[in-house]
């Protein structure tokens, strides 16, 4: 599909806790970037509950579709294509999404994408945001780390639109551990802001954690430095000391840290990229930034980060994403309205 | 669980000093279960519940790789016999069964459930239950099988 430098894209996002719609301009400039948050909802029932997650995600959808457009000042009439988060995720609140663009698509007749939401994260340091820092400039082959909740995942990108799965966790995703470890620690929740803020204080040097190496691949795991954690727990009453706690989630965060850092550059290395992105919730700790683009630096590489608003869950990046999906496989008009959501999709291998 | 009462109960009570005991007693289990199976995994963080699975798995001859399910809740994987792998870490006690989408898969498959003590209603009568806690040494798996066909399974496993 012919797409220009000035086409329109709108993208909705409603894989998880975000529900979201944004108009982007030629895959790079963002016009309007609406996110409404599920986040205070879940801790007010103290977990999650799929149903009621899709129940707002179907309250909010239209809503903030129509705020992204107008905040972008522009009508449907403007856009060239429609974009939407098909996988991975919760399966209803995927649905919700889904449903809602064919809908657009069909009472509108533009094209509709579907948008696998790791290669969302991946496009979002091409963005460039109001106030935000410089996107990466687009040098190919690159090197994406998507760090998240529910991911930990590298990917080679060979060009915007063609991403190959390098590299994944064997157990937990390192904003999972990050999570897990801020529930041990009693920091409260979303743990992974929660860890950084008390990692402040804290030695990075104090606990001697495991950074465990799985040699083959590109491989993270992290279930066995949460093993760790709960071990040194149990030997010590971190109760009696803030320092102590300061001193573990330092730690903690220091040892996820290297970890990432550590199968990120060698990869990066492997597949001689130009250049190395980071993207997903993870991408927002600050630690992470530093180190990454020390370790990246010292190999004559630079490492880009989306600014914070763009490491969690949002459709500007979907729309970016939808882009240039829509250039190297144009949708077809007849398979349109029969897309499916995959709530396991991966990246192509 | 309900009092043990004889035929229709039976305890495996397993040391491992390593994951891959865990996983080695998982893979046993899992070559011995039939469709219909409802596996409830307890056990603190960092305990193996998911290292068990992945064992589990490996028995079913299940596709895909295992890994946590806490940010997705639930991953079906095709196999001998599939598996529902599913995670109530996140739901907070909040939900029940049928939001897991586990009730219209549990008798074509194997469910396994970690954090199944932070469900909100009844687990099904028929099934087995692995606590697995920490001991000096490594970890200590207690397997329960309640019900005729968990209690088999768990029978079967005794060595």
């Amino acid at each position: 599909m012919q797409l220009s430098d000035t086409d329109l894209v709108l993208g909705i996002e409603s894989s998880c806790d975000e529900t979201a719609a944004a108009i982007v301009r030629g895959g790079r400039e963002i016009l309007s970037n609406i996110v409404a948050s599920q986040e205070e909802m879940h801790a007010h029932f103290g977990g999650i509950v799929p149903e009621v997650a899709s129940r707002r995600h179907a309250e909010l959808i239209t809503v903030v579709v129509e705020s992204a457009l107008r905040d972008a000042f522009v009508g449907w009439r403007d856009l060239a294509l429609l974009a939407v988060t098909r996988g991975p995720g919760l399966v209803g609140s995927l649905l919700v999404g889904v449903s809602a663009a064919k809908g657009y698509a069909l009472a509108t007749g533009l094209p509709l994408v579907g948008v696998n939401h790791l290669a969302g994260h991946i496009t979002s340091s091409f963005l460039l945001a109001a106030g935000g820092t410089e996107p990466a400039p687009r040098e190919f082959p690159a090197l994406a780390l998507v760090a998240s909740g529910g991911h930990s995942d590298l990917a080679l990108i060979e060009d915007l639109g063609r991403y190959r799965r390098v590299g994944w966790t064997r157990d937990d995703a390192a904003g999972e551990a990050l999570d897990k470890a801020a529930r041990l620690l009693g920091l409260g929740y979303p743990g992974g802001p929660a860890i950084e803020r008390a990692a402040a204080d804290g030695d990075p040097h104090a606990v001697d954690l495991p950074r465990p190496d799985t040699k083959d691949g590109f491989e993270f795991s992290f279930a066995g430095l949460k093993t760790a954690l709960v071990r040194i727990l149990k030997n010590n009453d971190v109760q009696q000391s803030t320092h102590f706690t300061a001193d573990l989630a330092a730690s903690f965060q220091e040892a996820v840290v290297d970890c990432l850092v550590r199968e990120t550059v060698e990869a990066a290395l492997h597949f001689r990229a130009r250049q190395i992105v980071i993207a997903g919730g993870v991408a927002a700790n600050r630690r992470l930034r530093e180190s990454m683009a020390t370790a990246a630096g010292r190999h004559g590489l630079s490492a880009y980060f989306p600014p914070m608003s763009l490491c969690t869950d949002n459709a500007a990046m979907v729309a970016a994403a939808g882009y240039f999906e829509a250039a190297k496989h144009p949708p077809d008009p007849q398979q349109m309205l029969s897309m499916k959501v995959d709530a396991a999709l991966e990246l192509p291998a | 669980m309900a009092a043990p009462n004889g035929a229709d109960y039976a305890e495996l009570v397993v040391d491992a000093a390593s994951p891959e005991e865990t996983m080695a007693l998982g893979r046993r289990l899992g070559e011995l279960l039939c469709p219909g199976t409802f596996i409830a995994l307890i056990g603190p963080l960092g305990a193996g519940k998911t290292t068990f699975v992945q064992g589990l798995a490996d028995g079913l001859c299940a596709q895909g790789a295992i890994t946590s399910p806490t940010f997705v809740l639930m991953r079906l994987h095709q196999g001998r016999v599939p598996l529902a792998h599913a995670d109530a870490y996140r739901l907070g006690g909040a939900a029940d069964l049928a939001e897991l989408g586990i009730e219209e898969l549990a008798d074509e498959c194997v469910v396994a459930l970690e954090w199944a003590d932070t469900i909100s209603d009844t687990l099904p009568e028929d099934r087995i239950e692995l606590r697995i806690e920490y001991t000096e040494e490594g970890r200590r798996l207690d397997i329960r099988g309640q019900g005729p066909a968990s209690s088999n399974a768990v029978r079967a496993l005794q060595p």
